[in-house]
Formats: C-alpha cells, sequence, structure tokens
C-alpha cells in the first residue's frame, strides 16, 4: 500500500533548532511528510516533538533569540520555508495549525472560521458565507452549530471548541494542517471525533500530529516518527514501528517500558 | 483526492506575497503611530521641565530665593518658610501613614481572616484611593480644623496628607509582602516560631524594600500636593518660621510647630502662579523646578528601586 | 486590626462629614433648585444655587481630556503590549510612571502660562482662562493611567489566544487589533472609567487655568469654573464658618464624591470582572 510514488509534501532536511538561551532542542533532523498522508510524531515529554512540529509555522518566530539550522523544504515549490527571506506569514498562510488546547477567539463562532479569511482581506459576505459552511461541514461541527453562528464561541463545549479550532484552520485551504496533541484536552468521545476528522481531512491536505497518545498514533497516522532528546530515533511506515520497531529504544517506549 | 485549492494556492503565491507586504505596511504604519503616542508623554515631561527652567532660572540660581520669606516685591521674594512648611507638613505625614498603612497591610494579608470584612476593607482601599484630593480637603475641613479644632495648622496638613496617601501605603506593601512566598512562611512556622514572630522577623525584613518603594511614592505625592491643602486654608503668605522643633532645654523637644501656621511649596507656587505680575510667575515657575526635582528624583528612585529588586530577588 | 478599620475610617469621615455639612446647606436650598437651576452664585447678594453650570465645566474639560487620553493611551498600551521590543517597554514604563507622579499644580503652571498662549496662536480669539487648555494638559496627565492599566489588561489575554491568530497567518496589527484588543475590551473600558473618574475630580489645573466663572456651557473655547475649581475658590477666601457659602463648597464636593465614587465602583468591578475571565 505504501508505495514511493507517494509525493513528498515537505521535508526536514538536517534541521536544528535551538531556543533562546541555548538549548539545543533539535538535532538534525532528517524527515518527509507524504502527501495526503498522515505523520504522527511520538515520544516521551520534553524529546522536541512539539518543537519540531512548531518550526513547520515558524511559531519560535514570535519569540527572540530563537534560531534554526537546517532546513524545511515545501513541495512542489521548493521553498525552505525556513529561509529568512520567506516571511512566515507567507508560510502560516500555506500550514495551518491546530493547538493542545482549544484557542477560539472571543468572538462568534462565525467570526471565529472567518478569521483567516478576514486577515487575508475577504469581505465579500457571500463568499464568507459559502466559506465558513464549507469549513464547519468539513469540520463535522455544521450541523450542531448552523443555526447559532452568532453565538460566542467560548459557549461551545471544549471537543465542539477544538473542532470549531479545525474549522478555522481549514477555511483558508491550506496545503499542511499541524495538529499539537490536538485531543489532550478533550473526553474520550470527542477524542474520537477528532480522530475520526482527522481521517477525513487526510484526503485534503497533508497532516502532521504530536501526539503522547500512542494508541491514537497507531489509530490515525500513516506513518510514525519516535523521537527522544531532539533526535529522531526512528521514523516508518506505522505498522511497521508498531509491530516491528527496528531500534530497542522505540520498542520500549512503544510497549511503555519508558516514558 | 482534490488537488485543486493546492493548485491554487501556488499560482497565487506572488499575490499572497504581495499582499503580505500590503499588510505589513500597516504594522510599520502602526508602530510609527504607537511611539508618536508614547512620545508625546514623554515629550510633555521634557517640554514642561524646559520651560520651567527657561522661565524660572534668574531665580533658581540666586541663593536668597531659597533664604527668604515671601514679600510684596517679586524680586525679593522666596521659599524659604515653604521649604520649612514642606519638610514639617511631611514629617507630621509620615509618622502618620507610614505605621498605620504598614499595619493595616500586615493585619490584611496575614491575619485577617477571608470574610466579608475583608473584602469590605479591601474594596474601602481601593476606592479611598481614587478618591479625588480635594475631597480629602473637605474632609479636614469639617474633621481637622473645626470639629477637632486644630486650626489651620501643620497638623492639620500633615494628617491630611497622611490619610490621603495612606491607601498607597497600604497597597504597596501588601503587594511587597504577597510576594513573599508562603515556603518562608512555612519554614519559619516549622521550626515552631509564633505568628509575630514570622511577620516580625520574615514578612517584614523581606518586604521592607517594596514598602520603602511605596512610602516614596506616597511622600512624593504628598509634597506635590495643593488642592487638599488650599481646602484647609492654608494662608500663602507666611513670614515667619514656626517654632523649631528641637530646643536647647530639656526635653529638647517641643511640639509647639504642630500647631503653627504654615505654608507648602505648591500652595506658594500657587499663590504666585495666580498673581497677575509676570514677575511673580518667574518665581512661580522656579518653585515648580523646585518640586518637580523632588518628586522626579524620589518617585526615580522607587521606580529604580523597585525595577531592581524585581530583577534581584528569585524566589 | 485598628489600623485596617482606618481605611473604613476615612471613608465614613469622608461621607458624614460630606453629609453632615451638606445637610446644613439643602435646609436653605431646595433639592430641585439645586439639580435644575442654570445658575451658580451662592455667594451674591441675590444667591442662586443651580450646580448644573458647574457641572458643565466639569463635564467639557473631561470630554476634551478624554478626547486626547483615550485615543493616545489606548494606542500607547497596544504599542507596549504587542509591538514594543522588551527594551523599548522596560525603558517607557518607568518614564510614564514618572509623568504620572508629577504634581498637579506643575501641570497647571505647564497649562496657563505654556499650553494657552500655544493654543492662542492657532485660535488668535481664545481667552486667557478656557477650557481647551485645561483640558488637553488633563488629558495628557491621564494618558499614562489610561495607558498602563489597558496594558495590564492586554498582557493578562493569554499568549495562547496570539498564537492562535498568528498561526492563521495574521500580522501583528491585525492580531492585536482584530483579537487582543477585543479580548482584553472590558478591561480596557475600566481603564476609560477610572480615568474618567480622575478627570473629573482633577483640580489645580483647572482652577488655574480654566478660570473662576461658572458657566452654564459645552463650548471649550470658553471660560468656566469646574466643581473643584469652585471649591478652591471658595476655600481661598475667607468664609465664615458654618455659612451658606461654606457649607456649599460641600454640597459640590457631595456631588464630585457621587460622580467619581459611582465610576471607581464601576471600574473596579469591570476590572475585577475582567481579572476573572484569564
Amino acid at each position: 500500500m505504501m508505495t514511493t510514488t507517494t509525493p513528498v509534501k515537505a521535508e526536514a532536511r538536517n534541521l536544528s533548532f535551538f531556543y533562546n538561551g541555548g538549548n539545543h532542542a533539535l538535532k538534525g533532523v532528517n524527515m518527509p511528510l507524504y502527501e495526503n498522508k498522515i505523520t504522527a510524531l511520538i515520544g516521551p515529554s520534553g524529546c522536541g516533538k512539539s518543537t519540531f512540529l512548531r518550526c513547520f509555522n515558524r511559531m519560535h518566530d514570535l519569540y527572540p533569540g530563537n534560531k534554526y539550522e537546517g532546513q524545511i523544504v515545501m513541495h512542489p515549490d521548493n521553498t525552505n520555508i525556513l529561509e529568512k527571506s520567506v516571511d512566515p506569514i507567507e508560510v502560516r498562510m500555506r500550514i495551518s495549525m491546530v493547538f493542545q488546547k482549544p484557542n477560539p477567539f472571543p468572538k462568534s463562532i462565525y467570526e471565529n472560521v472567518a478569521y483567516g479569511l478576514r486577515v487575508r482581506g475577504e469581505n465579500n459576505k457571500r463568499m464568507l458565507d459559502d466559506k465558513v459552511e464549507e469549513a464547519l461541514k468539513g469540520a463535522a461541527l455544521w450541523n450542531e452549530v448552523k443555526d447559532r453562528q452568532q453565538d460566542l464561541a467560548f459557549n461551545l463545549s471544549g471537543g465542539q471548541q477544538q473542532r470549531l479550532c479545525i474549522a478555522r484552520a481549514l477555511a483558508t485551504d491550506p496545503e499542511i494542517m499541524l495538529f499539537d496533541e490536538p485531543t489532550s484536552a478533550l473526553d474520550p468521545i470527542a477524542t474520537a471525533n477528532i480522530e475520526e476528522l482527522m481521517s477525513e481531512l487526510k484526503n485534503k491536505l497533508t497532516i502532521l500530529v504530536v501526539t503522547h497518545n500512542m494508541q491514537q498514533a497507531a489509530r490515525v497516522s500513516d506513518y510514525t516518527a519516535y523521537m527522544y532528546l531532539g533526535e529522531l530515533m526512528e521514523y516508518g511506515d506505522t505498522d511497521t514501528i508498531f509491530t516491528r520497531p527496528t531500534r530497542k529504544e522505540t520498542e520500549d517506549y512503544i510497549t511503555g517500558k519508558f516514558g | 483526492m482534490n488537488p485543486q485549492p493546492q493548485a491554487n494556492t501556488l499560482k497565487n503565491l506572488d499575490e499572497v506575497r504581495a499582499m503580505i507586504k500590503r499588510h505589513k505596511l500597516n504594522d510599520y504604519i502602526f508602530s510609527i503611530i504607537g511611539l508618536l503616542c508614547l512620545m508625546v508623554g514623554l515629550l510633555t515631561l521634557l517640554t514642561l521641565f524646559i520651560d520651567l527652567i527657561l522661565s524660572g532660572y534668574p531665580k533658581l540660581l540666586s541663593a536668597s530665593f531659597y533664604t527668604d520669606f515671601p514679600s510684596r516685591r517679586a524680586d525679593s521674594a522666596g521659599l524659604l518658610s515653604a521649604l520649612v512648611g514642606s519638610s514639617l507638613v511631611m514629617l507630621v505625614t509620615f509618622f502618620s501613614a507610614v505605621p498605620m498603612g504598614v499595619m493595616a497591610a500586615i493585619y490584611l494579608e496575614e491575619y485577617a481572616p477571608k470574610n466579608w470584612f475583608s473584602d469590605l476593607i479591601e474594596i474601602n482601599v481601593s476606592n479611598l484611593a481614587a478618591v479625588p484630593s480635594i475631597i480629602y480637603g473637605l474632609l479636614a475641613l469639617g474633621l481637622f480644623v473645626y470639629i477637632l479644632d486644630f486650626g489651620q495648622s501643620i497638623l492639620t496638613a500633615g494628617l491630611t496628607l497622611g490619610l490621603l496617601i495612606l491607601p498607597v501605603v497600604i497597597v504597596a506593601t501588601r503587594e511587597a509582602i504577597r510576594s513573599i512566598p508562603i515556603a518562608i512562611r512555612e519554614a519559619a512556622y516549622a521550626v515552631g516560631a509564633t505568628k509575630w514572630q514570622v511577620v516580625y522577623d520574615h514578612v517584614i525584613k523581606y518586604s521592607f524594600g517594596g514598602i520603602l518603594t511605596g512610602v516614596i511614592i506616597g511622600m512624593a505625592r504628598a509634597i506635590g500636593e495643593t488642592a487638599p491643602i488650599i481646602t484647609i486654608g492654608a494662608l500663602t503668605f507666611i513670614a515667619f518660621l514656626p517654632p523649631s522643633p528641637i530646643t536647647t532645654a530639656a526635653p529638647f523637644l517641643n511640639f509647639e510647630w504642630l500647631s503653627s501656621g504654615f505654608t507648602v511649596l505648591p500652595i506658594q507656587m500657587f499663590s504666585w502662579l495666580s498673581r497677575p505680575s509676570e514677575a511673580f510667575h518667574v518665581n512661580a515657575a522656579a518653585a515648580g523646578v523646585v518640586i518637580i526635582l523632588v518628586t522626579l528624583l524620589m518617585n526615580g528612585f522607587a521606580i529604580r528601586m523597585r525595577y531592581k529588586m524585581r530583577k534581584n530577588i528569585k524566589w | 486590626m485598628l489600623a485596617a478599620l482606618s481605611a473604613v475610617f476615612t471613608t465614613v469621615a469622608i461621607v458624614g462629614i460630606l453629609l453632615y455639612e451638606s445637610y446644613g446647606f439643602f435646609e436653605h436650598v431646595a433639592l430641585k433648585d439645586f439639580l435644575t437651576d442654570t445658575v451658580w452664585t451662592p455667594l451674591f447678594e441675590n444667591p442662586r444655587y443651580g450646580i448644573l453650570p458647574l457641572v458643565s465645566g466639569t463635564l467639557t474639560i473631561t470630554g476634551v481630556a478624554l478626547m486626547i487620553a483615550i485615543p493616545i493611551g489606548t494606542i500607547s498600551a497596544i504599542y507596549l503590549s504587542e509591538f514594543a521590543s522588551h527594551k523599548v517597554r522596560e525603558t517607557v514604563k518607568p518614564i510614564l510612571e514618572l509623568l504620572e507622579g508629577v504634581p498637579t499644580i506643575v501641570f497647571g503652571y505647564f497649562a496657563l502660562l505654556f499650553i494657552t498662549p500655544l493654543l492662542q496662536k492657532i485660535f488668535p480669539g481664545l481667552p486667557t482662562f478656557n477650557m481647551l487648555s485645561p483640558g488637553i494638559v488633563v488629558g495628557i496627565m491621564i494618558i499614562p493611567y489610561i495607558a498602563s492599566v489597558s496594558e495590564d489588561a492586554m498582557r493578562a489575554v493569554p499568549m495562547s489566544m496570539r498564537e492562535g491568530s498568528y498561526a492563521m497567518g495574521a500580522t501583528r496589527f491585525q492580531t492585536a487589533i482584530r483579537v487582543v484588543t477585543p479580548a482584553a475590551i472590558s478591561g480596557i473600558v475600566a481603564a476609560y472609567i477610572l480615568g474618567i473618574s480622575r478627570a473629573i475630580g482633577e483640580t489645580m489645573v483647572v482652577a488655574i487655568a480654566a478660570g473662576q466663572q461658572p458657566n452654564l456651557t459645552f463650548n471649550p473655547m470658553e471660560s468656566a469654573a469646574t466643581i473643584t475649581a469652585y471649591i478652591v475658590q471658595v476655600a481661598m477666601g475667607d468664609l465664615p464658618h458654618g455659612s451658606i457659602g461654606y457649607q456649599s463648597i460641600f454640597a459640590a464636593g457631595l456631588v464630585l464624591m457621587l460622580m467619581t465614587l459611582t465610576l471607581n465602583l464601576i471600574g473596579h468591578m469591570t476590572r475585577k470582572k475582567f481579572s476573572e475571565r484569564y
């Protein structure tokens, strides 16, 4: 099923990252993201998986003193998105992100979803209406909120808020979507909803997900990467990683002997 | 598979870049406007100061300005009685506000049970801090001047300003106390200290710096306050000094000065300023420089100290 | 315990004195006249006791002050909280604090002898005493307050919300205007309300630069006394204790107290509600 003909959407090449103060959080990571696939990052906390994910939308640029080395190249245009000359805003317009805790804005449901479009200068009401509806449907939230789109987003449940954040990220047709432990603040039913949603979303875009939950990685992802102390220990298709890991460390982590 | 949006994005990459450029222009424009807005305050302070010095320098440089009493003639009028008056009033203010404020704060932080009563006091303190200063003047006029019959004296003025800065002292002290971690207190209790020992040996000691900055800021405010002192009816033309607080004969202290009439720096400045003659405006400017220097120095010292403390202390 | 009660005691004493002396005042003056008469001349032969001219003067100057302080204060706050580097913030904030500590009497001098002559060059007909100049100066005086309270509110907005906005490709300006400001709005409004209260209670600048004539107008180009200026004016004279003129300043003070107290309570409640949200 996994063939070499699957195109690569983006790849990290010898990526290192230093936090302000010199903490060497990523050490020469090489890893591809295949198009229309879900890649999961697992590893004990502090292993650098979230740091790695946040390189993809240059989130680290928000805080002074952080430093990247190496490349993240996006295909098919071959842009190194870590290049100084590439504006982080441009990167974020192509790659959207869903956070660990739902972080809706203090606005209506409608305005939350429309935010990305508004930020891009889109003010055409019909266009916005269509896109918001499409995104809410895409995030499996439409049926629950279609009659109260003007309600404040804070009034939704945690799971609904997270789906709203997915709709928000979806509305701008991103090429890649990053999920940073998207279900760690949610109950099992809401978690199942989000996982199902991710499996559907991969038909439209490429997904990179950080998860602390190995079952989740096994359930949703096509490829899995195991990281430890800022290094990529093992990468492969999910079935292989979970059934026949090549490295002892990976096996220990997966079987729960450590981590 | 739906390759449509991706193809779109790529084709539009140049458009996206142009749009980002446009949007970022707003960032630059706002940065400039923001800096300009910040400059308004800074420039005002600077203009004010330069204007005062330029208008007041003939007086500022003459030593007699600081040793002369007020006079009907602008060129021989001086600040002496105001300088002495301000110092004495501050003395009263310090002794009325600081012990009271610090004790109140310690009680509120360390002793008071959390109930409707402590809430009431809390709301009270924050509201008092926002009561216009002239209202304190009315309070003093009714209570100190007439009901308690202290007259228009140094005592009245000092107590009035003491009440005025009481909330400042209380708030600063509470913040200082609150920044001491529970762990320190628990460590002291763990070796068997009583509540009072904990408060005395640790809480007061460690929050001393914070209390001091609060006291200095409060006193700086009191020195510059004009409205409440006018309201109690301070005289502006005082060509004498209050009796000295220290005497040569036993018991070496003399409290007659408390009931003496007085003037203070801002009142003296106000009285010069409200004369139509421009010659007196020079005096007002010079007095302004003295007032602003004293308050800026005090505030500057306190603010510096606070920033330093924040940097140094890491519990 | 007793020390803590001093705060309560002060409040009770303020309210008590104001009510007590005002009671004497209202034995002579009908409340209806006080609130509806349009002339305030308590010290004349035929005294009239309408507080409205003093209120209009107070409100006009406050209005001018807000037109200066709200835009500049808000923009400064947004800049400090969302744009300024750590270094700029650490430099500017102490300066703003210093500005907050400048005695008002000095600002009074500035209004009368610097701003007014400057304004007279722009508006040749402007009288020496007018409400525009003190209004502007009071506005500048409350900028640091509005800026610092608003900035506190903006910095209380959780970082995750900003990250959410930046992750959507928003610029700093878009994040500041579309996400952070709306999220902090109740804290910012509290800053405005508390700022208004300060402007209303401001005394020396208006007593020096706005004139002493009660004048029922909302035109800032005219001269008019405020509540606070009236109290200063009367207190400087030598009014006998217990006379109606003496009592009138307490009645005026009571009105001032009611106005500021209401604003302060609303402001503190809004602020508290806001800080509970984050």
